[in-house]
């Protein structure tokens, strides 16, 4: 009889007649494997490289952040330079962890229909994206990317930045309580030179793209917000202090 | 259910011993191809383990005993890549412009390297073959807004138009429609007047009311003929070449917003090496002033 063996298999008999015994057997089993892999992430310092010049993004760059995730631009490009000749090359600095630290979900992707765009911030002028976004074909006689005319015809629905960055904070994104305060200030300061006396470059330094974005100062709309956003995609690393060499950085 | 083992007259593999309503479970051993490769995925994990970067610990992570780092292999690739490519790169450095164009060789790699960076970095505002669109100059045609001798075009590429670099080529065109420097009667005026400047059929009497506003508005960067300034990045307003389009609406369009592009500056991207190929290949393709 299989029931009066002791060995651990036998008992097996036991877990398969229990669906109850089995779930939490499944639970514990499965919760190892991501035990061991994810939480490290959270405690080991070499997770994250050390860099300069990482901030939390402006309330105009995490909306333009959020229009790139509600139209799934996620879907077609990446933001993951990787470690490898051909990737350098042609996008520059491989990314790094420290470059998505603030970003709550990264951006990572996993298919490149499109380029991958980690370090699309200066490389093309303001307008470039904004005729790109309307019509890409005007622009790349050979793209396959649908048109998003309509952001530039859309006013920017900013009334609720202040609860979406304190929602940022909440994840351990390093927002101030004043910042969260003055946030459609700042949101309004970015997108127009011409407003001044706000407290924009206090709070997120001098490295700033402050314009009019999407080539109408009368409004803010959402072309402006992801303009902002791609102008800024990764420019923040300062790469002329970081040490790659310093163990820490080597993966 | 749980029964007594038996071994099944058909297959004569051993039964489970289990049965139910009179079916009964062979108890078929695992193939021994699939068995012995599960058994070696096993070994091979934890070789990996033990040359391979791989368990987490609590202040770092174990990194195999080969040190193995994707970082530290693109480095090392990339100063193979720069190895492989350094007699000619050394070349190309120390070598001038003019001198460039002139030997066919150092040419010829200056060339393939502008090429391959103008496909990549280029051709996204000024087209795949160079030819530009409406708001991005022609760059194969010789009308230079900035310049077409391999100075200015190298000067251009380095430091942009309009960018954020301190040396960038700068100018701004007087939106002076939205802006309200000149009146909509005065630039619909404005707009036959340049269009009489390229030699095209005008309305005679507005051109001429035009005259006078165009000597005090535009003649400092266009010229009083029209015929430009390159100093300014201010085009030629004589010839048929139109960055912003050459029908009435576009030429009211630009007077009434004054545009006027952005072009990053490159030398925060590319080396000094790569700048001098991207030139050589753009003077080559437009003509070569």
């Amino acid at each position: 009889m299989a029931a009066t063996s002791s060995t651990f298999f036998a008992r097996h008999g036991k877990l398969e007649r229990h669906s109850l015994l089995l779930l939490i057997a499944i639970i514990v089993v499965v919760s190892i494997g991501g035990l061991v892999e994810i939480a490290p992430l959270f405690y080991l310092q070499s997770t994250i490289e050390k860099v300069d010049g990482m901030r939390p993004y402006t309330p105009l760059e995490l909306e333009g952040r959020d229009i790139y995730i509600r139209e799934g631009c996620y879907l077609c490009h990446s933001q993951m330079i990787r470690p490898l000749k051909d990737e350098v090359e042609r996008y520059g600095h491989y990314s790094l962890a420290a470059e998505s630290m603030y970003d709550h979900p990264f951006q990572w992707g996993s298919k490149r229909t499109g380029p991958d765009l980690a370090r699309v911030g200066g490389k093309y002028s303001d307008a470039w994206h904004r005729d790109h976004l309307i019509d890409p074909r005007s622009v790349v006689p050979e793209s396959v990317m649908p048109p998003y005319a309509f952001l530039a015809k859309k006013d920017l629905d900013y009334r609720d930045v202040a609860d979406k960055m304190r929602a940022m904070q909440r994840l351990g994104v390093p927002y101030t309580d004043a910042e969260i305060a003055s946030a459609q200030d700042d949101l309004l300061a970015q997108a127009d030179p011409t407003v001044s006396g706000r407290a924009l470059k206090s709070h997120y330094g001098s490295k700033l793209n402050v314009r009019d974005f999407d080539g109408d100062p009368t409004r803010v709309s959402e072309l402006d917000a992801l303009i902002a956003y791609l102008q800024m995609t990764g420019t923040l690393v300062d790469f002329s202090t970081y040490k790659a060499d310093a163990p820490a950085n080597k993966r | 259910m749980a029964g007594n083992k038996e071994t099944d007259a058909h297959s004569g593999m051993e039964t489970t011993g289990h049965e139910w309503d009179g079916i009964k479970e062979l108890d078929t051993p695992l193939p021994r191809w699939w068995l012995w490769i599960f058994y070696a995925s096993i070994a091979f994990a934890v070789v990996y383990w033990i040359l391979m970067p791989s368990w987490p610990g609590i202040t770092g992570y174990a990194p195999g005993i080969l040190h193995k780092s994707d970082r530290a292999q693109v480095v090392t690739d990339l100063a193979a890549l720069k190895a492989q490519r350094s007699a000619q790169a050394s070349r190309l450095a120390t070598a001038d412009l003019a001198t460039i164009e002139k030997d066919p060789q150092l040419q010829a790699y200056a060339l393939a390297v502008g090429q391959s960076i103008f496909g990549d970095n280029c051709a996204t505002c000024h087209g795949t073959g160079g030819t530009g669109a409406k708001g991005y100059p022609n760059l194969r045609d010789d009308v230079w807004l900035w310049g077409g001798s391999l100075e200015d075009i190298q000067r251009t590429i380095t430091h942009g138009v309009r960018s954020t670099d301190p040396e960038a080529r700068t100018s701004q065109m007087p939106a002076f429609g939205r802006d309200q420097i000149l009146q909509p009667g005065q630039i619909d005026n404005l707009t036959e007047y340049v269009v009489s400047l390229s030699h095209r059929p005008a309305n005679t009497a507005m051109a001429a009311a035009a005259a006078p506003v165009f000597q005090a508005n535009c003649a400092s960067c266009h010229g009083p003929q029209g015929l430009g300034n390159q100093q300014f990045g201010a085009p030629n307003l004589t010839d048929a070449d139109w960055l912003y389009g050459s029908d009435r609406a576009s030429i009211k369009d630009q007077i009434w917003n004054g545009h006027g592009g952005v072009m990053p500056n490159w030398g925060k991207r590319f080396d000094a090496n790569t700048i001098k190929a991207l030139t050589v290949y753009i003077h080559a393709n437009a003509g070569g002033k």
